[in-house]
């Protein structure tokens, strides 16, 4: 088997599977509780959040549990939204985010508030121009991702941050969710600028339902979920302290290879992009590394659907996928090459291939092989 | 560089007169205490000690050293062959790790060895000379100079010295006799501690434990403040005392407004026994004035009534801030803050007297048996022995750790 679908989800490393393990069945005490059990386990969430916090470079307090990538991203645009709401009603995004983030806006929209979808270049980048213009004087929130998911673009953060820092009173949240081991971590919190960045524990070889976001410290946000107190009071319900202490490890394991697991990706996606790019019906959507994330390879065979291309991989036991998990079943063309102004006759045909640090030049030369039997018998159809 | 002893002045002792010798043999002994776990040599002679360090880690050694009363300052110290050439380069060496310009020196050279070829005379005109010649903009000044060097001859070689490091002060532990010292887990009692051991006083903790009112946890903590406080004095006693039935008792018999002046009545009661027995000559408390209700005079004058002891209380007239800043200094405050029930903040009544009236103090004590609850109390108490390397509550770090 060739896993090549790791944006959409990742496989747990068998260590942090044993943490997981471990912490269930040695310290499953509530940390709220008063007795040793639970004392146990607060000084264990306590010292995983210190862990993630050291990682990351920012305080322990900045660091608040969340269940994952989605809980992240819609508590922050409308908790931030109902934070703010009494000094404006405007937001600005961009028009390629992950679902998580712009059904959010269409609920916030449909409560009154006004949203600015930024368009994109013909790169996938979220324009600049664009973003000065759209700042109102009502403007209380952008959202912007740094990594996009489908395509793998890394978004203009710094002249973001540029044009932001003028505007010290907007808050600017990154979905930072692709971006984790991308050696982008410096460029999110490395600045002063940014208030929020959301994460998901299963996209960098952690246990579904985990995840955390980053708050500036003195940054306000109104709680999603209203309970016992949990989280500063700002994220209430029981810690999942094994899924917690797993991903504090898996986040270290990361960071830690970051460099040799960018190194191979980087070799390995090439070894796939070099040779695709010789075949005359494929697009590739990639266009250099300094703006592009080893991981992610677009691209399209014209005249094939991207499900037909999926399933065509999966005989012979390759995974890749169209060209987001969220919106492939729905038989949706990819939204942000629409948003690319990409026809949607080639966007139609656009897979993914998502790598991660364990893949090999091996297993990118199988893919090759494959692709060329396949895309000879797609030749004859078309 | 490489140091070969560390030497040490003695503080305000060495004015004792006649007691001299005694508080010099006693820090030497906590010197002793403290440097137990390394090799080497401890020589407390009549105007300085030695620490021969035998190859171990002076700045080690030297952060132990910071922590012992008794000592005004230390100096670690290179050992030169009888070389001139091999002293020339050892000076210059120290010298340079403290230059800045306009720096001021003298040259303090002490000869015991009469047998080296220059004399005291002459070593201070050629090593000053070869300070001058080698650094811009340093003068020579016999009073208050910036920089001593100083430099011993004897037969085995040149002891060389330079930098000072200012020690801690105060007189060495057990040089003012033995007390005992009330200890709750807060932020006060680890400070009150540590001034009495200031003042050489080697304490005894005493701690008053309630449980299931209040829990083991904060028993650990109060001892893990001990822990911390053993740097300045090594092994600690704790003498734990169980308080759950005498608390019931004054709870279940005494008016609300008076439980707590009669509850401190019946600890320093029982403090006072101890003390008797254990024949300490006097009890500390981390008291301020005026800091909660038990605090106040009227409520001191209703408590102290129990004992002819004098009852010594180092922060008396000290603000809180100043106590906090004490607290971090010798690193209790954070083991302090952990949000555990100690002995004081149970069974505290809503409106505690803060002018208790001692007659009245005396009257409602007479509804309990304290007697007999104290005895028996007394009879119970449970002694520790706590050092340095002892951990009480178990954070479980490493094991946690190995799972991140």
């Amino acid at each position: 088997m060739i896993y090549f679908d790791n944006s959409a989800t990742t496989k747990i490393l068998p260590e942090v599977l044993d943490t997981y393990v471990q912490v269930s069945n040695n310290y499953w005490g509530n940390p709220s509780s008063l007795h040793g059990l639970g004392e146990e386990a607060f000084n264990l969430l306590n010292q995983s959040r210190q862990q993630i916090a050291n990682l990351l470079k920012v305080r322990a307090n900045e660091i608040i549990f969340t269940s994952g990538g989605s809980e992240g991203d819609n508590w922050i645009v409308k908790g931030v939204a109902m934070q703010k709401q009494r000094f404006g009603k405007h937001i600005i995004t961009s028009s390629i985010e992950h679902p998580a983030i712009y059904n959010a806006m269409h609920q916030l929209e449909q409560n009154g508030f006004e949203v600015t979808y930024l368009p994109v270049t013909n790169e996938g980048l979220v324009s600049i121009s664009a973003l000065k213009k759209a700042i109102r004087k009502d403007t209380i929130l952008v959202s912007i991702m740094a990594v996009n998911n489908e395509i793998g673009t890394i978004q203009p953060l710094e002249e973001i941050t540029n044009v932001l820092k003028q505007y010290p009173s907007i808050i600017f949240h990154v979905d930072a969710v692709q971006a984790l081991g991308k050696g982008l971590e410096k460029r999110i919190f490395g600045n002063d600028r940014v208030d929020f960045a959301s994460f998901s524990g299963h996209k960098f070889h952690a246990p579904r339902g985990t995840g955390f976001i980053y708050k500036r410290s003195g940054k306000k946000i109104c709680p999603l979920i209203n309970g016992g107190g949990q989280e500063q009071n700002l994220r209430s319900g029981t810690e999942n302290v094994p899924g917690i202490a797993s991903m504090a490890k898996a986040l270290r394991i990361l960071l830690s290879n970051e460099e040799e697991y960018n190194q191979r990706e980087h070799k390995v996606l090439n070894v796939i992009l070099n040779h695709i790019n010789k075949f005359k019906n494929v697009r590739t959507f990639y266009k250099n590394e300094k703006n592009h994330v080893p991981t992610i390879l677009c691209f399209a065979i014209l005249g094939v659907r991207g499900e037909t291309i999926v399933h065509a991989f999966e005989e012979y036991g390759i995974y890749i996928s169209t060209t987001s998990a969220c919106s492939s079943k729905k038989g949706m063309p990819a939204s942000t090459l629409k948003a690319m102004k990409i026809p949607d006759e080639i966007s139609n045909c656009a897979v993914r291939i998502s790598l991660n640090g364990f893949n090999t030049v091996e297993e990118a030369e199988e893919f090759n092989n494959v692709f060329d039997k396949l895309y000879d018998r797609f030749k004859k159809i078309n | 560089m490489k140091y070969s002893e560390i030497m040490v002045r003695y503080g305000e002792l060495s004015t004792k007169g006649r007691n001299r010798k005694s508080f010099i043999d006693r820090l030497g002994n906590n010197v002793r205490n403290v440097l137990n776990d390394y090799n080497v040599e401890v020589k407390a002679n009549h105007d300085r000690m030695h620490i021969i360090l035998h190859d171990e880690d002076a700045k080690e050694i030297m952060n132990k050293l910071s922590n012992i009363f008794g000592i005004e300052n230390y100096s670690p110290v290179v050992k030169v062959n009888l070389n001139i050439d091999d002293l020339k380069k050892v000076v210059l060496n120290l010298f340079k790790e403290i230059y800045h310009s306009k720096i001021s020196f003298k040259v303090d050279t002490k000869r015991s060895n009469h047998n080296f070829e220059y004399d005291t005379y002459d070593l201070n005109k050629l090593i000053g000379e070869t300070l001058l010649n080698n650094f811009d903009d340093v003068c020579v000044k016999m009073k208050n100079p910036d920089v001593t060097l100083a430099l011993d001859v004897r037969n085995d070689g040149i002891y060389v010295s330079l930098n000072k490091y200012t020690g801690a002060w105060g007189l060495p532990v057990g040089t003012s006799g033995k007390a005992l010292m009330m200890i709750s887990g807060g932020i006060d009692s680890p400070v009150a501690a540590y001034l009495a051991m200031k003042r050489g006083v080697k304490v005894e903790m005493i701690h008053f434990y309630s449980p299931p009112y209040t829990s083991e946890l904060a028993l650990n903590k109060t001892k893990d403040l001990v822990v911390k406080l053993t740097k300045y004095c090594g092994p600690i006693t704790f003498i734990e005392v169980p308080f759950t039935k005498i608390q019931e008792e004054i709870k279940n018999k005494v008016p609300s407004g008076y439980l707590m002046t009669i509850q401190r009545r019946a600890m320093l009661r029982i403090a006072d026994i101890i003390a008797h027995k254990r024949k300490d000559l006097a009890i500390f408390t981390g008291e301020s004035l005026g800091q909660v209700a038990s605090q106040t005079l009227e409520s001191m004058v209703a408590i102290n009534d129990v004992t002819k002891l004098p009852v010594l209380r180092p922060l008396i007239s000290m603000d809180k801030n100043e106590i906090i800043a004490i607290a971090k200094n010798i690193d209790t405050y954070g083991l302090s803050i952990l949000p555990y029930e100690d002995c004081c903040t149970i069974f505290t009544p809503p409106s505690p007297k803060t002018k208790p009236n001692l007659l009245k103090s005396r009257e409602f004590e007479k509804l309990v048996d304290f007697d007999k609850l104290c005895e028996e109390a007394v009879n119970n108490i449970k002694l520790t022995k706590i050092s340095n390397n002892d951990k009480y509550i178990d954070n479980k770090i490493n094991e946690f750790n190995s799972l991140l």
